[in-house]
Protein backbone atom coordinates (compact mmCIF):
# COMPACT_ATOMS: atom_id res chain seq x y z
CA UNK A 1 0.00 0.00 0.00
CA UNK A 2 2.73 2.42 0.99
CA UNK A 3 4.66 1.46 -2.12
CA UNK A 4 1.62 2.11 -4.28
CA UNK A 5 1.13 5.55 -2.75
CA UNK A 6 4.76 6.33 -3.35
CA UNK A 7 4.43 5.22 -6.96
CA UNK A 8 1.32 7.34 -7.41
CA UNK A 9 3.22 10.33 -6.01
CA UNK A 10 6.10 9.75 -8.41
CA UNK A 11 3.79 9.47 -11.40
CA UNK A 12 1.85 12.51 -10.26
CA UNK A 13 5.01 14.55 -9.90
CA UNK A 14 6.29 13.48 -13.31
CA UNK A 15 3.00 14.42 -14.95
CA UNK A 16 3.02 17.75 -13.13
CA UNK A 17 6.55 18.44 -14.38
CA UNK A 18 5.64 17.47 -17.95
CA UNK A 19 2.62 19.77 -17.83
CA UNK A 20 4.69 22.61 -16.37
CA UNK A 21 7.20 22.13 -19.16
CA UNK A 22 4.41 22.23 -21.74
CA UNK A 23 3.07 25.49 -20.43
CA UNK A 24 6.55 26.89 -19.88
CA UNK A 25 7.19 26.58 -23.61
CA UNK A 26 4.00 28.51 -24.23
CA UNK A 27 4.93 31.08 -21.59
CA UNK A 28 8.33 31.43 -23.19
CA UNK A 29 6.89 32.19 -26.61
CA UNK A 30 4.33 34.54 -25.09
CA UNK A 31 6.81 36.44 -22.91
CA UNK A 32 9.39 36.79 -25.66
CA UNK A 33 6.64 37.83 -28.03
CA UNK A 34 5.41 40.47 -25.60
CA UNK A 35 8.93 41.80 -25.16
CA UNK A 36 9.18 42.16 -28.93
CA UNK A 37 5.85 44.01 -29.07
CA UNK A 38 4.15 40.94 -30.56
CA UNK A 39 1.41 38.83 -28.96
CA UNK A 40 2.82 35.37 -29.51
CA UNK A 41 0.78 32.24 -30.28
CA UNK A 42 -2.94 32.86 -29.94
CA UNK A 43 -4.64 30.57 -32.46
CA UNK A 44 -4.86 27.18 -30.75
CA UNK A 45 -7.45 27.34 -28.02
CA UNK A 46 -8.32 30.46 -26.03
CA UNK A 47 -5.34 32.84 -26.12
CA UNK A 48 -3.19 30.04 -27.55
CA UNK A 49 -3.53 27.98 -24.40
CA UNK A 50 -3.51 24.63 -26.23
CA UNK A 51 -0.48 25.48 -28.36
CA UNK A 52 1.87 23.17 -26.40
CA UNK A 53 -0.42 20.21 -27.08
CA UNK A 54 -0.45 20.99 -30.78
CA UNK A 55 3.35 21.17 -30.71
CA UNK A 56 3.55 17.91 -28.81
CA UNK A 57 1.21 16.18 -31.25
CA UNK A 58 3.37 17.36 -34.12
CA UNK A 59 6.54 16.07 -32.48
CA UNK A 60 4.96 12.70 -31.66
CA UNK A 61 3.75 12.24 -35.24
CA UNK A 62 7.14 13.03 -36.74
CA UNK A 63 9.51 10.32 -37.83
CA UNK A 64 12.65 9.78 -35.77
CA UNK A 65 15.44 9.77 -38.31
CA UNK A 66 18.60 7.93 -37.31
CA UNK A 67 21.53 9.01 -39.49
CA UNK A 68 23.26 6.09 -41.22
CA UNK A 69 26.61 7.12 -39.72
CA UNK A 70 25.22 7.32 -36.21
CA UNK A 71 25.80 4.91 -33.39
CA UNK A 72 22.27 3.57 -33.03
CA UNK A 73 22.38 2.47 -29.42
CA UNK A 74 23.96 5.62 -28.06
CA UNK A 75 21.83 7.76 -30.34
CA UNK A 76 18.66 6.39 -28.76
CA UNK A 77 20.02 6.34 -25.22
CA UNK A 78 21.27 9.95 -25.21
CA UNK A 79 17.92 11.75 -24.91
CA UNK A 80 16.84 9.32 -22.19
CA UNK A 81 20.09 9.99 -20.35
CA UNK A 82 19.45 13.71 -20.61
CA UNK A 83 15.90 13.47 -19.33
CA UNK A 84 16.18 10.90 -16.56
CA UNK A 85 18.47 12.88 -14.20
CA UNK A 86 16.51 16.06 -14.83
CA UNK A 87 13.42 14.24 -13.54
CA UNK A 88 15.18 12.17 -10.85
CA UNK A 89 16.53 15.28 -9.14
CA UNK A 90 12.96 16.25 -8.25
CA UNK A 91 12.77 13.44 -5.71
CA UNK A 92 14.34 15.52 -2.93
CA UNK A 93 12.55 18.81 -3.61
CA UNK A 94 10.31 19.76 -0.66
CA UNK A 95 7.18 21.51 -1.88
CA UNK A 96 5.95 22.36 1.57
CA UNK A 97 6.99 21.57 5.12
CA UNK A 98 7.22 17.76 4.96
CA UNK A 99 5.73 17.50 1.46
CA UNK A 100 8.67 15.73 -0.14
CA UNK A 101 9.07 12.49 -2.07
CA UNK A 102 12.33 11.44 -0.42
CA UNK A 103 13.49 13.26 2.70
CA UNK A 104 17.17 12.61 2.07
CA UNK A 105 19.75 14.12 4.41
CA UNK A 106 22.29 14.57 1.62
CA UNK A 107 19.68 16.19 -0.65
CA UNK A 108 21.96 18.96 -1.83
CA UNK A 109 24.66 16.49 -2.79
CA UNK A 110 22.14 14.36 -4.62
CA UNK A 111 20.93 17.40 -6.59
CA UNK A 112 24.48 18.33 -7.50
CA UNK A 113 25.16 14.77 -8.67
CA UNK A 114 21.98 14.52 -10.70
CA UNK A 115 22.38 17.84 -12.46
CA UNK A 116 25.93 16.95 -13.46
CA UNK A 117 24.88 13.60 -14.90
CA UNK A 118 22.61 15.47 -17.32
CA UNK A 119 25.64 16.59 -19.31
CA UNK A 120 26.33 13.00 -20.36
CA UNK A 121 23.13 12.96 -22.37
CA UNK A 122 24.36 15.98 -24.31
CA UNK A 123 27.89 14.66 -24.81
CA UNK A 124 26.67 11.24 -25.93
CA UNK A 125 24.10 12.81 -28.24
CA UNK A 126 26.81 14.90 -29.87
CA UNK A 127 29.14 11.94 -30.19
CA UNK A 128 26.60 9.39 -31.39
CA UNK A 129 25.17 11.68 -34.08
CA UNK A 130 28.47 11.44 -35.98
CA UNK A 131 27.98 14.96 -37.29
CA UNK A 132 30.50 17.78 -36.95
CA UNK A 133 27.99 20.33 -35.72
CA UNK A 134 26.59 17.98 -33.09
CA UNK A 135 30.12 17.13 -32.02
CA UNK A 136 31.16 20.77 -31.70
CA UNK A 137 27.99 21.51 -29.77
CA UNK A 138 28.65 18.63 -27.40
CA UNK A 139 32.24 19.77 -26.84
CA UNK A 140 31.13 23.28 -26.09
CA UNK A 141 28.37 22.27 -23.73
CA UNK A 142 30.61 19.77 -21.94
CA UNK A 143 33.29 22.39 -21.28
CA UNK A 144 30.72 24.96 -20.30
CA UNK A 145 28.77 22.76 -17.95
CA UNK A 146 31.89 21.42 -16.28
CA UNK A 147 33.17 24.98 -15.73
CA UNK A 148 29.96 26.30 -14.28
CA UNK A 149 29.41 23.22 -12.19
CA UNK A 150 32.32 24.38 -10.03
CA UNK A 151 30.98 27.87 -9.42
CA UNK A 152 27.54 26.42 -8.80
CA UNK A 153 28.94 23.81 -6.41
CA UNK A 154 30.75 26.51 -4.45
CA UNK A 155 27.57 28.56 -4.28
CA UNK A 156 25.79 25.53 -2.87
CA UNK A 157 28.60 25.03 -0.36
CA UNK A 158 27.87 28.56 0.84
CA UNK A 159 24.24 27.60 1.41
CA UNK A 160 25.35 24.46 3.16
CA UNK A 161 27.61 26.40 5.55
CA UNK A 162 24.92 28.95 6.25
CA UNK A 163 22.18 26.41 6.88
CA UNK A 164 24.37 23.78 8.52
CA UNK A 165 22.51 21.02 6.68
CA UNK A 166 22.32 19.35 3.28
CA UNK A 167 18.67 18.48 3.71
CA UNK A 168 16.69 20.88 1.53
CA UNK A 169 13.87 21.00 4.07
CA UNK A 170 16.29 21.98 6.83
CA UNK A 171 17.83 24.60 4.56
CA UNK A 172 14.45 26.24 4.16
CA UNK A 173 13.68 25.98 7.89
CA UNK A 174 17.02 27.69 8.61
CA UNK A 175 15.73 30.75 6.74
CA UNK A 176 12.73 31.12 9.02
CA UNK A 177 12.15 34.65 10.36
CA UNK A 178 11.45 37.25 7.69
CA UNK A 179 12.35 38.22 4.14
CA UNK A 180 15.60 39.61 5.55
CA UNK A 181 16.41 36.22 7.07
CA UNK A 182 16.26 34.47 3.74
CA UNK A 183 19.67 33.55 2.44
CA UNK A 184 19.53 35.85 -0.58
CA UNK A 185 20.78 38.72 1.56
CA UNK A 186 23.75 37.24 3.44
CA UNK A 187 24.66 35.13 0.40
CA UNK A 188 23.85 37.75 -2.25
CA UNK A 189 26.92 37.16 -4.47
CA UNK A 190 26.44 33.40 -4.20
CA UNK A 191 22.76 33.82 -5.03
CA UNK A 192 23.53 35.75 -8.21
CA UNK A 193 26.31 33.37 -9.17
CA UNK A 194 24.12 30.37 -8.51
CA UNK A 195 21.37 31.64 -10.74
CA UNK A 196 23.68 32.77 -13.55
CA UNK A 197 25.51 29.43 -13.39
CA UNK A 198 22.13 27.76 -13.49
CA UNK A 199 21.33 29.59 -16.71
CA UNK A 200 24.67 28.39 -18.09
CA UNK A 201 24.09 24.85 -16.81
CA UNK A 202 20.82 24.54 -18.66
CA UNK A 203 22.40 25.91 -21.86
CA UNK A 204 19.96 28.78 -21.98
CA UNK A 205 20.48 32.19 -23.55
CA UNK A 206 22.81 34.06 -23.21
CA UNK A 207 24.97 30.97 -22.61
CA UNK A 208 23.41 28.80 -25.32
CA UNK A 209 26.56 28.36 -27.41
CA UNK A 210 25.95 24.58 -27.35
CA UNK A 211 23.08 25.10 -29.75
CA UNK A 212 24.12 28.38 -31.34
CA UNK A 213 21.99 28.45 -34.47
CA UNK A 214 24.18 30.93 -36.27
CA UNK A 215 27.42 29.01 -36.15
CA UNK A 216 26.69 25.33 -35.40
CA UNK A 217 23.10 25.03 -36.64
CA UNK A 218 21.52 23.51 -33.54
CA UNK A 219 24.50 22.04 -31.74
CA UNK A 220 24.21 18.67 -30.12
CA UNK A 221 20.67 17.93 -31.28
CA UNK A 222 20.94 18.73 -35.02
CA UNK A 223 20.37 15.12 -36.01
CA UNK A 224 17.44 14.55 -33.68
CA UNK A 225 13.82 14.79 -34.74
CA UNK A 226 10.39 13.88 -33.49
CA UNK A 227 10.05 12.39 -30.03
CA UNK A 228 13.81 12.06 -29.48
CA UNK A 229 14.13 15.80 -29.96
CA UNK A 230 11.14 16.36 -27.70
CA UNK A 231 12.92 14.48 -24.90
CA UNK A 232 15.89 16.89 -25.10
CA UNK A 233 13.44 19.73 -25.06
CA UNK A 234 11.67 18.29 -22.04
CA UNK A 235 14.98 17.74 -20.25
CA UNK A 236 16.14 21.31 -20.88
CA UNK A 237 12.93 22.82 -19.59
CA UNK A 238 12.67 20.41 -16.66
CA UNK A 239 16.17 21.47 -15.58
CA UNK A 240 15.16 25.08 -15.98
CA UNK A 241 12.28 24.57 -13.59
CA UNK A 242 14.55 22.60 -11.28
CA UNK A 243 17.17 25.36 -11.15
CA UNK A 244 14.42 27.88 -10.47
CA UNK A 245 12.80 25.89 -7.69
CA UNK A 246 16.22 25.25 -6.13
CA UNK A 247 17.00 28.96 -6.20
CA UNK A 248 13.67 29.59 -4.51
CA UNK A 249 14.35 26.91 -1.87
CA UNK A 250 17.92 27.88 -1.06
CA UNK A 251 17.89 31.65 -1.36
CA UNK A 252 14.28 32.85 -1.21
CA UNK A 253 13.02 30.83 1.70
CA UNK A 254 11.18 28.08 -0.21
CA UNK A 255 7.64 27.69 1.08
CA UNK A 256 8.01 30.45 3.71
CA UNK A 257 5.65 33.39 3.38
CA UNK A 258 7.32 36.67 2.40
CA UNK A 259 5.17 38.42 5.00
CA UNK A 260 6.56 36.41 7.85
CA UNK A 261 7.75 38.57 10.73
CA UNK A 262 5.63 41.59 9.80
CA UNK A 263 3.02 42.07 12.51
CA UNK A 264 -0.65 41.72 11.41
CA UNK A 265 0.20 41.26 7.70
CA UNK A 266 1.62 37.83 8.38
CA UNK A 267 -1.69 36.77 9.93
CA UNK A 268 -3.69 37.96 6.93
CA UNK A 269 -1.66 35.68 4.69
CA UNK A 270 -1.40 32.79 7.15
CA UNK A 271 -4.07 30.81 5.22
CA UNK A 272 -2.00 30.69 2.02
CA UNK A 273 -0.46 27.22 1.71
CA UNK A 274 3.32 27.19 1.53
CA UNK A 275 3.37 25.54 -1.88
CA UNK A 276 1.78 28.64 -3.38
CA UNK A 277 4.65 30.80 -2.16
CA UNK A 278 7.16 28.29 -3.44
CA UNK A 279 5.54 28.12 -6.88
CA UNK A 280 5.28 31.91 -7.03
CA UNK A 281 9.00 32.26 -6.28
CA UNK A 282 9.79 29.57 -8.84
CA UNK A 283 7.71 31.34 -11.46
CA UNK A 284 9.65 34.51 -10.78
CA UNK A 285 12.92 32.76 -11.58
CA UNK A 286 11.43 31.12 -14.65
CA UNK A 287 10.32 34.53 -15.83
CA UNK A 288 13.91 35.69 -15.39
CA UNK A 289 15.06 32.83 -17.66
CA UNK A 290 12.67 34.00 -20.37
CA UNK A 291 13.48 37.65 -19.76
CA UNK A 292 17.19 36.92 -20.18
CA UNK A 293 16.53 35.09 -23.40
CA UNK A 294 14.54 38.01 -24.77
CA UNK A 295 17.22 40.50 -23.78
CA UNK A 296 20.78 39.27 -24.01
CA UNK A 297 22.79 38.42 -27.10
CA UNK A 298 24.76 35.19 -26.97
CA UNK A 299 28.10 35.27 -25.13
CA UNK A 300 31.21 34.58 -27.14
CA UNK A 301 32.66 31.22 -26.19
CA UNK A 302 35.89 32.52 -24.62
CA UNK A 303 33.89 35.12 -22.69
CA UNK A 304 31.81 32.37 -21.14
CA UNK A 305 34.95 30.58 -20.02
CA UNK A 306 36.44 33.80 -18.68
CA UNK A 307 33.29 34.59 -16.73
CA UNK A 308 33.13 31.12 -15.23
CA UNK A 309 36.75 30.64 -14.28
CA UNK A 310 38.10 34.12 -13.68
CA UNK A 311 35.10 35.89 -12.18
CA UNK A 312 32.64 33.47 -10.61
CA UNK A 313 35.02 31.00 -8.98
CA UNK A 314 37.19 33.66 -7.24
CA UNK A 315 34.12 35.53 -6.01
CA UNK A 316 32.52 32.39 -4.63
CA UNK A 317 35.71 31.39 -2.82
CA UNK A 318 36.06 34.82 -1.22
CA UNK A 319 32.43 34.81 -0.18
CA UNK A 320 32.72 31.29 1.21
CA UNK A 321 35.41 32.61 3.53
CA UNK A 322 33.18 35.51 4.54
CA UNK A 323 30.23 33.21 5.22
CA UNK A 324 32.45 30.81 7.13
CA UNK A 325 33.69 33.60 9.38
CA UNK A 326 30.18 34.93 9.85
CA UNK A 327 28.98 31.50 10.95
CA UNK A 328 31.91 30.91 13.29
CA UNK A 329 31.51 34.28 15.00
CA UNK A 330 27.71 33.93 14.93
CA UNK A 331 27.13 37.19 13.12
CA UNK A 332 23.95 38.59 14.62
CA UNK A 333 20.66 38.60 12.72
CA UNK A 334 21.44 35.66 10.42
CA UNK A 335 23.79 33.27 12.12
CA UNK A 336 23.10 33.72 15.85
CA UNK A 337 21.07 30.58 16.02
CA UNK A 338 19.39 31.32 19.33
CA UNK B 1 39.91 55.59 -12.10
CA UNK B 2 37.74 55.02 -15.13
CA UNK B 3 38.96 51.45 -15.30
CA UNK B 4 38.00 50.82 -11.70
CA UNK B 5 34.60 52.37 -12.27
CA UNK B 6 34.09 50.16 -15.30
CA UNK B 7 35.11 47.10 -13.32
CA UNK B 8 32.65 47.86 -10.57
CA UNK B 9 29.97 48.58 -13.15
CA UNK B 10 30.48 45.21 -14.80
CA UNK B 11 30.64 43.45 -11.44
CA UNK B 12 27.23 44.79 -10.53
CA UNK B 13 25.88 43.82 -14.00
CA UNK B 14 24.90 47.43 -14.64
CA UNK B 15 24.66 47.25 -18.43
CA UNK B 16 22.73 44.00 -18.21
CA UNK B 17 20.20 45.59 -15.89
CA UNK B 18 19.78 48.45 -18.38
CA UNK B 19 19.06 45.88 -21.09
CA UNK B 20 16.55 44.09 -18.91
CA UNK B 21 14.88 47.42 -18.20
CA UNK B 22 14.39 48.03 -21.90
CA UNK B 23 12.81 44.66 -22.63
CA UNK B 24 10.85 44.95 -19.40
CA UNK B 25 9.32 48.16 -20.68
CA UNK B 26 8.41 46.54 -23.99
CA UNK B 27 6.75 43.70 -22.10
CA UNK B 28 4.01 46.14 -21.11
CA UNK B 29 4.09 48.18 -24.31
CA UNK B 30 1.24 48.18 -26.81
CA UNK B 31 1.45 45.20 -29.13
CA UNK B 32 1.64 46.02 -32.81
CA UNK B 33 0.67 42.61 -34.20
CA UNK B 34 -1.89 42.69 -37.00
CA UNK B 35 -4.12 39.61 -36.70
CA UNK B 36 -3.88 38.93 -40.41
CA UNK B 37 -6.92 37.15 -41.72
CA UNK B 38 -9.22 39.23 -39.53
CA UNK B 39 -7.27 42.48 -39.61
CA UNK B 40 -5.41 43.85 -42.59
CA UNK B 41 -2.89 46.58 -43.12
CA UNK B 42 -3.98 49.45 -45.37
CA UNK B 43 -2.97 49.12 -49.03
CA UNK B 44 -1.64 51.89 -51.22
CA UNK B 45 -3.51 52.71 -54.45
CA UNK B 46 -0.17 51.94 -56.09
CA UNK B 47 -0.16 48.42 -54.68
CA UNK B 48 1.21 45.92 -57.20
CA UNK B 49 -0.66 42.64 -56.91
CA UNK B 50 -2.36 40.38 -59.39
CA UNK B 51 -2.60 41.69 -62.98
CA UNK B 52 -5.71 42.63 -64.92
CA UNK B 53 -6.57 43.79 -68.44
CA UNK B 54 -9.05 46.66 -68.64
CA UNK B 55 -11.77 47.62 -71.09
CA UNK B 56 -13.17 50.95 -72.25
CA UNK B 57 -16.60 51.82 -70.88
CA UNK B 58 -18.12 50.72 -74.19
CA UNK B 59 -16.85 47.21 -73.66
CA UNK B 60 -13.97 47.38 -76.14
CA UNK B 61 -10.72 45.97 -74.75
CA UNK B 62 -8.04 48.61 -74.31
CA UNK B 63 -5.04 46.55 -75.33
CA UNK B 64 -3.76 47.42 -78.82
CA UNK B 65 -1.00 44.79 -78.88
CA UNK B 66 1.82 47.35 -78.99
CA UNK B 67 3.95 44.86 -77.03
CA UNK B 68 5.66 47.57 -74.97
CA UNK B 69 4.93 45.61 -71.81
CA UNK B 70 6.40 42.46 -73.34
CA UNK B 71 9.53 44.41 -74.26
CA UNK B 72 9.94 46.13 -70.91
CA UNK B 73 9.24 43.08 -68.76
CA UNK B 74 12.55 42.36 -66.97
CA UNK B 75 11.50 38.80 -66.14
CA UNK B 76 10.25 38.00 -69.67
CA UNK B 77 6.98 36.89 -68.12
CA UNK B 78 4.69 38.33 -70.82
CA UNK B 79 3.99 36.64 -74.16
CA UNK B 80 1.85 38.41 -76.76
CA UNK B 81 0.60 37.35 -80.17
CA UNK B 82 -1.53 39.65 -82.32
CA UNK B 83 -3.57 39.84 -85.52
CA UNK B 84 -5.47 42.39 -87.52
CA UNK B 85 -9.15 42.27 -86.69
CA UNK B 86 -11.87 42.54 -89.37
CA UNK B 87 -12.40 46.23 -88.56
CA UNK B 88 -8.73 46.93 -89.26
CA UNK B 89 -7.56 47.40 -85.67
CA UNK B 90 -4.72 45.40 -84.19
CA UNK B 91 -5.68 43.20 -81.25
CA UNK B 92 -4.02 40.44 -79.23
CA UNK B 93 -4.89 36.82 -79.86
CA UNK B 94 -2.82 35.73 -76.92
CA UNK B 95 -1.79 37.63 -73.82
CA UNK B 96 -0.08 35.39 -71.25
CA UNK B 97 1.59 36.41 -68.00
CA UNK B 98 3.54 33.68 -66.25
CA UNK B 99 3.08 34.57 -62.59
CA UNK B 100 5.98 32.32 -61.58
CA UNK B 101 8.28 34.50 -63.67
CA UNK B 102 6.64 37.80 -62.80
CA UNK B 103 8.43 39.89 -60.17
CA UNK B 104 5.56 42.37 -59.76
CA UNK B 105 7.75 45.37 -60.65
CA UNK B 106 4.91 47.23 -62.31
CA UNK B 107 6.90 48.14 -65.44
CA UNK B 108 4.17 46.71 -67.72
CA UNK B 109 1.67 49.04 -66.15
CA UNK B 110 4.07 52.00 -66.48
CA UNK B 111 4.76 51.28 -70.11
CA UNK B 112 1.18 50.76 -71.22
CA UNK B 113 0.07 53.71 -73.44
CA UNK B 114 -3.63 52.90 -73.05
CA UNK B 115 -3.72 51.90 -69.36
CA UNK B 116 -4.77 48.42 -70.33
CA UNK B 117 -2.52 46.12 -68.30
CA UNK B 118 -2.66 47.08 -64.62
CA UNK B 119 -1.73 45.56 -61.32
CA UNK B 120 -4.55 45.35 -58.81
CA UNK B 121 -4.73 45.22 -55.05
CA UNK B 122 -5.41 41.48 -55.08
CA UNK B 123 -2.62 39.64 -53.33
CA UNK B 124 -4.41 36.63 -51.85
CA UNK B 125 -4.59 34.01 -54.59
CA UNK B 126 -3.29 30.55 -55.24
CA UNK B 127 -2.92 27.95 -57.98
CA UNK B 128 -4.05 24.37 -57.64
CA UNK B 129 -2.65 22.87 -60.84
CA UNK B 130 0.51 23.31 -62.83
CA UNK B 131 -0.34 25.64 -65.68
CA UNK B 132 -2.71 27.73 -63.57
CA UNK B 133 0.19 30.06 -62.97
CA UNK B 134 -0.08 31.31 -66.56
CA UNK B 135 -2.70 34.03 -66.65
CA UNK B 136 -4.35 33.99 -70.06
CA UNK B 137 -6.05 36.91 -71.78
CA UNK B 138 -9.50 35.65 -70.77
CA UNK B 139 -8.60 35.38 -67.11
CA UNK B 140 -6.93 38.78 -67.09
CA UNK B 141 -9.92 40.44 -68.74
CA UNK B 142 -12.27 38.76 -66.30
CA UNK B 143 -10.30 40.13 -63.33
CA UNK B 144 -10.34 43.54 -65.02
CA UNK B 145 -14.13 43.39 -65.45
CA UNK B 146 -14.74 42.27 -61.91
CA UNK B 147 -12.54 44.87 -60.20
CA UNK B 148 -12.90 47.74 -62.70
CA UNK B 149 -14.41 50.05 -60.08
CA UNK B 150 -11.53 49.66 -57.66
CA UNK B 151 -8.94 49.81 -60.48
CA UNK B 152 -10.42 52.97 -61.92
CA UNK B 153 -10.60 54.60 -58.49
CA UNK B 154 -6.97 53.76 -57.77
CA UNK B 155 -5.83 55.14 -61.16
CA UNK B 156 -7.80 58.32 -60.58
CA UNK B 157 -6.25 58.79 -57.16
CA UNK B 158 -2.75 58.35 -58.54
CA UNK B 159 -3.30 60.39 -61.73
CA UNK B 160 -1.95 63.74 -60.39
CA UNK B 161 1.41 62.11 -59.69
CA UNK B 162 1.92 60.51 -63.10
Amino acid sequence: MKLLLQLAAIVGLSVAIALSVAFLTLAERKVIGYMQARIGPNRVGPRGLFQPFADLLKLVMKEIIIPSGANRGLFIIAPILALAPALAAWAVIPFDDGLVLADVNAGLLYILAMTSIGVYGIIIAGWASNSKYAFLGALRSAAQIVSYEIAMGFALVGVLIAAGSMNLGDIVRAQEGSVMHWFWLPLLPLFLIYFISGVAETNRAPFDVAEGESEIVAGFHVEYSGMAFALFFLAEYASMILISILAALMFLGGWLSPFQGIPFVQDWFAWVPGIVWLLAKTSFFLFLFLWFRATFPRYRYDQIMRLGWKVFIPITIVWLLAVGLAVIYELPWWFDHE
Amino acid sequence: MNKVANYIKSLFLWELILGLKLTGRYFFAKKITVQYPEEKTPLSPRFRGLHALRRYPNGEERCIACKLCEAVCPAVAITIESEQRADGTRRTTRYDIDLFKCIYCGFCEESCPVDSIVETRIFEYHFEKRGDNVMTKDKLLEIGDRYEKQIAADRAQDAPFR
